[in-house]
C-alpha cells in the first residue's frame, strides 16, 4: 500500500513540472503587460518602463525566467504578488481555508442530495421522480452560475430576507482567525450565535455552487445503478430471496459507487471553477476571486504559483480517491 | 508572562472589541475592491487610497471637503518664496501617532516624519526605499516630484522647506494627494528593530481620523475612531469596510442594512435606488472626461478643419442618453465644468451633418475610411465604449466617413494607442486626481506628452497652447492662471484634436439615515464626517 502511494506520488512529480511550464506559459501568452496595466491611462515613459522591468527581471529572455522560477520553487519561494507585494503562499494560505469551507459545504450538498436522488431515479425508473429529477439535473447542469446566485440573493436576501447577502459572518462578530475555517473559529470564539450566523451565511453559497456538481452526481448515480442492476450478482442476489433494500443497498449500490466516487473526485477541479464565480457574487474572500482578479491584473507570480497551488491539491484530492476504492471494492485494494 | 495567561489577556482584548460595536456607532461601508496594502506611497488606485490614505494618514495639506480647494492639514500654514522656488511649511503641533498593541509613540508629530515620507520615495539609497521586495512609487515619479523637488531640509522641529528645481503652482495640490501621507519615522524605527519592516505596509499607524484595527484579506477592514484625532473628531465610533466587489450585490446589502452606503453603482440600478424609501442618492458631476482622440499627425485628421467637421457629425446628447443613461453632460471643453478655470464661455460646435458634410467636401475628403478604438474596460467616464463607437459609427457614416471598430486588451489598447503613426481616433478619458487644471491638459494635451511615455493620444503639439500651459504653471497668481487656462481652452476648441464626449455623474447610494457624507470631486470616499441618525 505505502509503495503505492509513493508511486502515485513520484508521478506527480513530472506532472508538477509540466504545470508549472503551462502556466507560466498561459499568463505570458495572454495579450497584455502588468506595467502597463498597473500605469493605466497616464502611461510609463520607456526609460521608467525599462527600470521596473529589469526590477522584476522581465528584462530577460523567458526561458531564463522560467529557469529562475523554477530555482525559485525548489527553494520553496513561490514568488511575491505585483499588486501588493505580498509573498503569494501567504496570500494563498489567508484564502484557501475560505475556499475549502465553502467547497466542503458544497460537495457535502451535493452528495447527500444527489446520490439519493440518483438511486430513487434509477429504482423507479420512468416514473415522474425520475423524469423530474433528471430534467431538474439537466437544468443544474446547464445553470448560468453568475444569474443564479443573483437570482437566490434578490430572492431569500432581497425580499424575503431570511439569509444574509453576502459575506462570511455578521460584522459585529470579530475574532481572531485560528483555523481559517469561519464554522470552527465562530465556534472556539465562544460567542454567541457567531456560529449560527456564520452558518446562514454560508447557505446561498454553498447552494450555487453545488448545484453544478449536484446534477452531475445525481445523473452519473441513477446511470451507475441501473448499468449494476441489470448485472448477474444482483439477478442472483435477488433469486436468494433477499430483501429489496438490502440488494440495492448493498449488492448494487456497492458497486454503483465506484464510477460516482471518482465523479465526485473530478467535481474538486469543478467546485475550483464554480468557486471563482461564487466567490464573486458572495464576496467570499477565497482564492477563486483571487486568481481571476490576477489573471486580470496579469500578476504573473499569483497565477503562475497559484495555479501550481491548485493543481497540487486536485492532484493530491484525486490520489485520495483512488485510495478509497480499496475500501468499497476489494477486488482493486492495492497491494 | 505565561503562554497561557498572554492567550488569555489576547482573547479578552478581542471580546471587548468585539462586544464593543454593539453600544458603538458602528458605520459600515461596502467598498468596491481589496486595497492593495495599507501604506498608500506605492499604490495608486483609489480603493487603496479609501482604505489608506484617507482613513488612516494625513497629508501637510488637504483638500477641502467636497472641493479642490487646498486648506491646512499637517502643516497650519506654509509660505512661498517670492520666485515660486521655497515652500516652507509650518507643522501643527501637538498631534498624535496612532497606536496599536505594538507600537505607541513617544513624541508627537514632526518634521522628522515629513522628510521620512518624501525621501524614501525619493531616493533610491533610501534604506526603506525598497523595503518589500519589488515595491516602487509610481505616483511619485509620475507627478514628476523626483523632477521636481530639488531638496527638503528641516529648518527646525516645526518648520520644513520644499526648494523646486523650477516655480510649479501644482506643487500644493500634489501634496495633498495620498501617496504623500505621512508615515511616523518614529514607527519606522521601531519596526526596523523589530525586524517588521513589512508592517508599515500591514499595520499603518497614521495621525487620520481613524485607527486601523485588522485586515480579513478581501473580506474586512476594521477601524476605530481616533480619540486624539487633531481636527473634528469622527462622529461615529467604528468604521468598517466589507469589501463586495459586484455592484448588484452591493446594492442588496445597502438594501437588506448590511451597510450604509456604496460607491459605484450600476447605472442600470438608479431609478430602483431613487425610488426606494430607505435609501436616498447623492450625485455630482465627476472631475472626469471622456473623449475620442483623433492622431493629428496623419492625414487627413492633420486637418483641423477635418476633425471640426467630424464633430460637428456627432450628435452628442444622442449618445449620453443611449451610453450613459442620461446620467452625464455634454463635454465642450477638456476639462470638466466642476474645476476651476472651466471656460463656460466657449461655444460647442452645432450637431449639423449637412455643414460637416459641405466642411468634408471643401476639405478635399472623400470616401474617408477610419478606425474608431474602443477601450475593452468600463470607467466611471466611459460605461460602454463599443455602444459609444457604434453611435460614432452611425453618425459618420451619415456624412460619408465609414467607421471600422477595433478594441485590444486593456494592457495592449493603452500600449499600442500611444505609438507613433496609429490608425484611426482613439475613445479614452481621464479622472482628476488632484483638481488642478494642469492635471488634464498637460498630461493630455501638451507637446511633452505626445512623446512615448505620455497620455496624449491626439499626438497635438501646439506651441501656444503648451506655452500657456508653462506660464500657468510657474506662477502662483491664481487669477493669472485662470485666465491663461481658458485662453488655452479657446485655443483647443479652435484646433479641436479630440471630439469631447461627456462628463459623467458620480452617485453614491446610501441609507435614509446617513448624515454628513461629503462626496469629494476627486472620488475619494471619507468619513471622517458622516453619522447615523436614529
Amino acid at each position: 500500500m505505502l509503495r503505492f502511494i509513493l508511486k502515485k506520488l513520484l508521478y506527480l512529480v513530472p506532472t508538477m513540472i509540466g504545470i508549472t511550464l503551462v502556466a507560466f506559459g498561459f499568463i505570458r501568452l495572454l495579450p497584455g503587460d502588468p506595467v502597463l496595466l498597473m500605469a493605466g491611462e497616464r502611461g510609463v515613459s520607456p526609460e521608467r518602463y525599462a527600470q521596473i522591468a529589469a526590477q522584476l527581471g522581465y528584462d530577460k529572455p523567458v526561458w531564463q525566467q522560467y529557469l529562475h522560477y523554477l530555482g525559485n520553487l525548489l527553494q520553496g519561494d513561490l514568488g511575491n504578488s505585483l499588486v501588493t507585494k505580498k509573498p503569494v503562499l501567504t496570500e494563498f494560505l489567508a484564502l484557501f481555508p475560505a475556499t475549502v469551507e465553502l467547497a466542503l459545504v458544497a460537495i457535502i450538498i451535493a452528495t447527500v442530495i444527489g446520490v439519493p436522488v440518483g438511486v430513487i431515479a434509477a429504482i423507479k425508473r420512468g416514473s415522474w421522480f425520475d423524469q423530474i429529477s433528471m430534467t431538474a439535473a439537466l437544468v443544474g447542469f446547464s445553470m448560468p452560475i453568475f444569474w443564479w446566485g443573483l437570482l437566490l440573493i434578490i430572492l431569500f436576501s432581497g425580499v424575503l430576507g431570511w439569509t444574509p447577502v453576502s459575506g462570511r459572518i455578521s460584522l459585529m462578530y470579530f475574532f481572531p482567525s485560528v483555523t481559517g475555517f469561519m464554522l470552527i473559529d465562530s465556534l472556539i470564539s465562544g460567542q454567541k450565535g457567531a456560529f449560527a450566523s456564520a452558518l446562514s451565511h454560508l447557505i446561498l453559497p454553498s447552494i450555487v455552487l453545488a448545484t453544478i456538481p449536484l446534477a452531475v452526481i445525481a445523473r452519473q448515480t441513477r446511470s451507475a445503478m441501473l448499468e449494476v442492476m441489470g448485472e448477474d450478482y444482483v439477478r442472483t442476489a435477488r433469486a436468494k430471496g433477499l430483501s429489496s433494500r438490502r440488494v440495492i443497498g448493498v449488492h448494487a449500490l456497492r458497486n454503483a459507487l465506484i464510477p460516482v466516487i471518482t465523479t465526485i473526485g473530478l467535481q474538486v477541479g469543478v467546485l475550483m471553477a464554480g468557486a471563482i464565480l461564487t466567490e464573486t457574487i458572495f464576496s467570499w474572500p477565497g482564492i477563486g476571486k483571487w486568481m481571476i482578479d490576477s489573471i486580470s491584473r496579469r500578476d504573473y507570480p499569483v497565477v503562475q504559483s497559484g495555479l501550481l497551488l491548485i493543481a497540487a491539491i486536485v492532484m493530491i484530492v484525486n490520489l485520495i480517491v483512488d485510495l478509497t476504492y480499496g475500501l468499497i471494492n476489494p477486488r482493486i485494494r492495492h497491494k | 508572562m505565561s503562554f497561557f495567561s498572554t492567550r488569555m489577556l489576547a482573547a479578552s482584548a478581542f471580546a471587548l472589541m468585539a462586544a464593543a460595536p454593539l453600544h458603538a456607532k458602528t458605520f459600515v461601508y461596502c467598498s468596491e475592491g481589496s486595497p492593495e496594502g495599507f501604506d498608500a506611497a506605492p499604490y495608486t488606485s483609489g480603493t487603496t487610497f479609501d482604505a489608506s490614505g484617507h482613513a488612516v494618514y494625513n497629508r501637510l495639506v488637504q483638500f477641502k471637503p467636497g472641493t479642490t480647494e487646498i486648506e491646512p492639514a499637517l502643516a497650519e500654514s506654509w509660505d512661498v518664496s517670492e520666485d515660486g522656488l521655497e515652500y516652507t511649511f509650518h507643522l501643527r503641533q501637538g498631534v498624535k501617532f496612532h497606536s496599536n498593541d505594538k507600537f505607541t509613540p513617544s513624541r508627537d508629530f514632526n518634521a522628522d516624519d515629513v522628510i521620512f515620507t518624501f525621501e524614501r520615495q525619493a531616493s533610491a539609497d533610501h534604506p526603506w526605499h525598497e523595503y518589500i521586495p519589488g515595491i516602487t512609487y509610481e505616483y511619485y515619479s509620475s507627478m514628476e516630484m523626483d523632477k521636481l523637488i530639488k531638496s527638503i531640509e528641516k529648518v527646525d522641529d516645526h518648520t520644513v522647506k520644499f526648494t523646486l528645481n523650477q516655480p510649479e503652482a501644482p506643487f500644493l495640490a500634489n501634496v495633498a494627494m495620498p501617496f504623500v501621507s505621512i508615515v511616523s519615522k518614529e514607527y519606522a524605527d521601531a519596526l526596523d528593530a523589530a525586524g517588521t519592516r513589512e508592517d508599515l505596509n500591514n499595520a499603518p499607524i497614521g495621525t487620520g481620523p481613524f485607527r486601523f484595527v485588522a485586515y480579513q484579506k478581501d473580506a474586512v477592514i476594521r477601524y476605530q475612531k481616533n480619540a486624539d484625532y487633531w481636527g473634528e473628531a469622527p462622529k461615529i465610533d467604528d468604521l468598517v469596510f466589507a469589501i463586495t466587489p459586484d455592484a448588484s450585490v452591493r446594492l442588496q446589502k445597502l438594501k437588506a442594512g448590511e451597510c450604509h452606503l456604496m460607491p459605484y453603482p450600476a447605472p442600470a440600478d438608479l431609478d430602483e435606488i431613487r425610488a426606494d424609501p430607505n435609501l436616498k442618492l447623492d450625485e455630482q458631476p465627476g472631475l472626469n472626461v471622456g473623449y475620442l482622440a483623433y492622431n493629428t499627425t496623419v492625414a487627413p485628421f492633420d486637418n483641423p478643419q477635418v476633425r471640426k467637421a467630424l464633430n460637428m457629425a456627432l450628435d452628442k446628447q444622442a449618445l449620453i442618453d443611449a451610453v450613459y443613461q442620461g446620467n452625464a453632460e455634454v463635454a465642450k471643453n477638456p476639462i470638466p465644468p466642476t474645476m476651476w478655470s472651466y471656460n463656460d464661455a466657449i461655444e460647442d460646435d452645432k450637431h449639423d451633418p449637412e455643414a460637416a458634410k459641405a466642411m468634408l467636401e471643401e476639405a478635399g475628403v472623400k470616401d474617408l475610411t477610419m478606425e474608431v478604438w474602443a477601450m475593452p474596460v468600463q470607467r466611471p467616464y466611459m460605461p460602454n465604449a463599443r455602444r459609444t463607437a457604434e453611435l460614432i459609427q452611425s453618425d459618420f457614416a451619415k456624412v460619408g466617413v465609414k467607421v471600422e471598430i477595433v478594441s485590444y486588451e486593456w494592457g495592449e489598447y493603452l500600449k499600442k494607442s500611444m505609438e507613433e503613426g496609429r490608425k484611426g481616433a482613439v475613445i479614452l478619458g481621464w479622472t482628476g486626481d488632484n483638481g488642478d487644471p494642469d492635471n488634464f491638459l498637460s498630461v493630455l494635451l501638451s507637446c511633452a506628452a505626445a512623446n512615448p511615455g505620455g497620455a496624449n493620444r491626439a499626438f497635438w503639439c501646439n506651441q501656444e497652447f503648451s506655452d500657456l500651459l508653462a506660464k500657468a504653471k510657474a506662477t502662483s497668481d491664481h487669477d493669472e492662471r485662470v485666465k491663461l487656462y481658458e485662453q488655452a481652452q479657446v485655443i483647443f476648441k479652435q484646433e479641436a484634436p479630440w471630439a469631447t464626449l461627456a462628463h459623467s455623474t458620480q452617485y453614491v447610494p446610501m441609507a435614509k439615515n446617513v448624515t454628513g457624507f461629503v462626496q469629494s470631486p476627486l472620488g475619494d470616499y471619507a468619513f471622517d464626517t458622516v453619522d447615523l441618525t436614529e
